[in-house]
């Protein structure tokens, strides 16, 4: 088949033009093969039901699903570990990859275990699926009615999205990270700026991996339906990119937000929305019960090490708790490796199972009414991880790390921040 | 006659549905009556079916999960217009059948607690000698709906709608 002509196209436009195997602009409503399939715990008991009651029991690619036991890892109660137990004897049964209870948050797997790739279309049916865009993977998040014809089928279908473009330029300060980037862009676009669009984040090229999942990650929060980040330094070296998944500097975008990473500060997203974003400086002294980090935003070992630097040698606040939930076995094991975990528990923090924790307000780490928390996760609705009292920041690895030290939200010396350098 | 429900900007599926009360946690049989539990706690008992839920921008912001919509289902809620919704959860209410419209003004001309007549073919919303007209879904949801839903057309056809047969 000839190749598409890609000129003018956007990333998104890029991919889904590849996929289809026809040039399509945003508007155009596709059919294409999925990569991978990614099935949480949580949503696996309806997806059985839709493929075996609904579509015939017959799955097109077993291969390319995955199960991954993480959203309530190791099991709450007797219904969760009947639910579990249903997931890995049909996982197991089907053929489909099973990462079961510990190893860690679905999409830092997919991306440890190479199951997203640049180029590729990968459905999640969580929507930080929008992840792997930061390898130039065409990720996004579906309910289990979609995930389900997707397994069966080996297909989805999708409205090509048209394009906001996010231009970054400069280099962060000190102490700034990838997640005060990220938050500082929901703040432009508030949590429907996005809404149906393809959010290309043209990064510079020394944002390494990590980062780039972080603003991939939070791509959904401003309603975005991927978020792509165009490959280049670290992604580019450790990742096979197909020559067409490049930026066309005639591509058309809905949008263009330039952002300059040099004027940026640390923030939070105060309670109860994503895009009530502030400088932290606006919360200073605020008591904080609980710190959390972890998920699938920010509990990598590059954030676990931001926090046992700016914690070595020293003790969480009296009065306040620090959770720390790895984002997967590989963190986790790094982390023992390295020395960060002994770092952490010196300083007093309380280890999780890797998998998503207290996220979602289902287990080990749900506030009490009244309870403030800074999270290094991506949502702060009322009532997310817990009593529709508490209250929820959320912010980077560093801010909850100087939130645990002082017990109240405040604004890290320079001199106890790490050293960082993004060209 | 219908019971409308109003509900402001940016409800989000943890409001829709919170968490700790997904079917998984708390059972496939009681999950539903935990809708709204911090929003309106009196909802699940209320609601009618065939009820009509009126939100502003934004609607269903957040997470992916169906049980969200699957709630709503369950309580027998007749469908959804607001001024605009977030992508997965306006997926997840077409492929469970549940009518979402979006609509500017018709949200603002509606009232908590109206009671009013639904025409689902028609698109329309009666209140009184009130009549006011909804936009039909796009042409591909269409075709998909007139099977039930993009499930059933799947089953139907081994195809999706749009694609070559």
């Amino acid at each position: 088949m000839r190749p598409p002509d890609l000129a003018g196209l956007t990333l998104a436009e890029r991919i889904l033009s590849v996929r289809a195997g026809r040039r399509v602009r945003a508007g155009d409503l596709v059919v294409v093969d999925v990569d991978q399939v990614m099935v949480v715990d949580s949503i696996a008991p309806s997806v059985i039901r839709r493929i075996e009651g609904d579509l015939g029991g017959r799955v097109r690619n077993p291969e390319r699903v995955s199960f991954v036991l993480d959203h309530v890892a190791p099991a709450a109660n007797v219904e969760v570990a009947k639910a579990q137990a249903d997931a890995r004897r049909y996982a197991r049964e089907r053929g489909f990859r099973l990462f079961d209870v510990g190893r860690g948050i679905c999409h830092q797997v997919l991306m440890e275990e190479g199951l997203a790739q640049p180029g590729g279309v990968v459905l999640g049916s969580d929507s930080h699926a929008t992840t792997y865009g930061a390898v130039g993977c065409f990720g996004t998040g579906m309910g289990a009615t979609d995930i389900a014809l997707a397994a069966a089928s080996g297909k989805t279908w999708l409205k090509v999205p048209e394009t906001v473009a996010v231009k970054l330029t400069g280099t962060l300060p000190a102490g700034v990270s990838a997640k005060d980037v990220a938050l500082s862009v929901i703040r432009e676009l508030t949590a429907d700026g996005a809404t149906y669009a393809s959010l290309e984040l043209h990064t510079p090229d020394g944002f390494t991996l990590s980062e780039r999942m972080t603003l991939a990650n939070l791509a959904v929060e401003a309603g975005a339906k991927v978020g792509l980040v165009p490959p280049s330094g670290e992604v580019r070296e450790r990742f096979s990119v197909p020559e067409w998944l490049v930026v066309d500097s005639r591509a058309r975008y809905a949008r263009v937000v330039e952002l300059d990473l040099g004027a940026l500060e640390p923030v939070v997203a105060a309670p109860p929305f994503v895009d009530n974003v502030h400088p932290l400086t606006a919360f200073t002294g605020v008591h904080v019960d609980q710190v959390f980090v972890g998920t699938c935003t920010n509990g990598r070992l590059d954030d676990l090490h931001v926090v046992a630097d700016i914690l070595r040698g020293k003790r969480v606040a009296e009065g306040t708790r620090l959770l720390v939930i790895p984002a997967s076995s590989q963190v986790l094991e790094a982390a023992a490796a390295d020395g960060t975990l002994s770092t952490l528990l010196a300083a007093g923090a309380v280890l999780g199972t890797p998998g998503c924790g207290p996220c979602m307000g289902r287990h080990m780490g749900v506030l009490a009414p009244g309870e403030v928390c800074v999270s290094t996760s991506n949502r702060n609705f009322v009532g997310r991880m817990g009593s529709p009292e508490a209250q929820i920041f959320l912010a980077s690895p560093a801010v909850a790390a100087r939130a645990a030290l002082s017990g109240t939200l405040t604004l890290a010396e320079d001199a106890a921040l790490p050293e960082r350098a993004v060209a | 006659m219908a019971r409308v429900w109003t509900f402001g900007d940016a409800v989000n599926t943890d409001d829709i549905l919170p968490g700790k009360y997904a079917p998984f946690m708390v059972g496939e049989d009681r999950f539903h009556r935990y809708a709204f539990a911090h929003l309106r706690p009196e909802f699940a008992e209320r609601v009618r079916p065939g009820d009509l839920l009126v939100g502003g921008r934004n609607w269903g912001l957040g997470s992916s999960r169906e049980y969200a919509p699957q709630a709503l289902k369950a309580l027998g809620v007749g469908a959804v217009i607001a001024k605009s919704f977030a992508r997965i959860h306006y997926r997840n209410l077409l492929n469970l059948g549940i009518p979402a419209f979006t609509s500017e003004t018709v949200p603002d001309a509606l009232q908590d607690g109206d009671e009013v007549s639904f025409d689902l073919a028609a698109g329309t919303v009666t209140r009184g000698d009130e009549i006011f007209q909804l936009e039909p879904p796009p042409l591909f949801l269409q075709e998909a709906l007139r099977e039930g839903s993009i499930l059933e057309f799947y089953r139907k056809h081994g195809r999706f709608p749009g694609e070559a047969p």
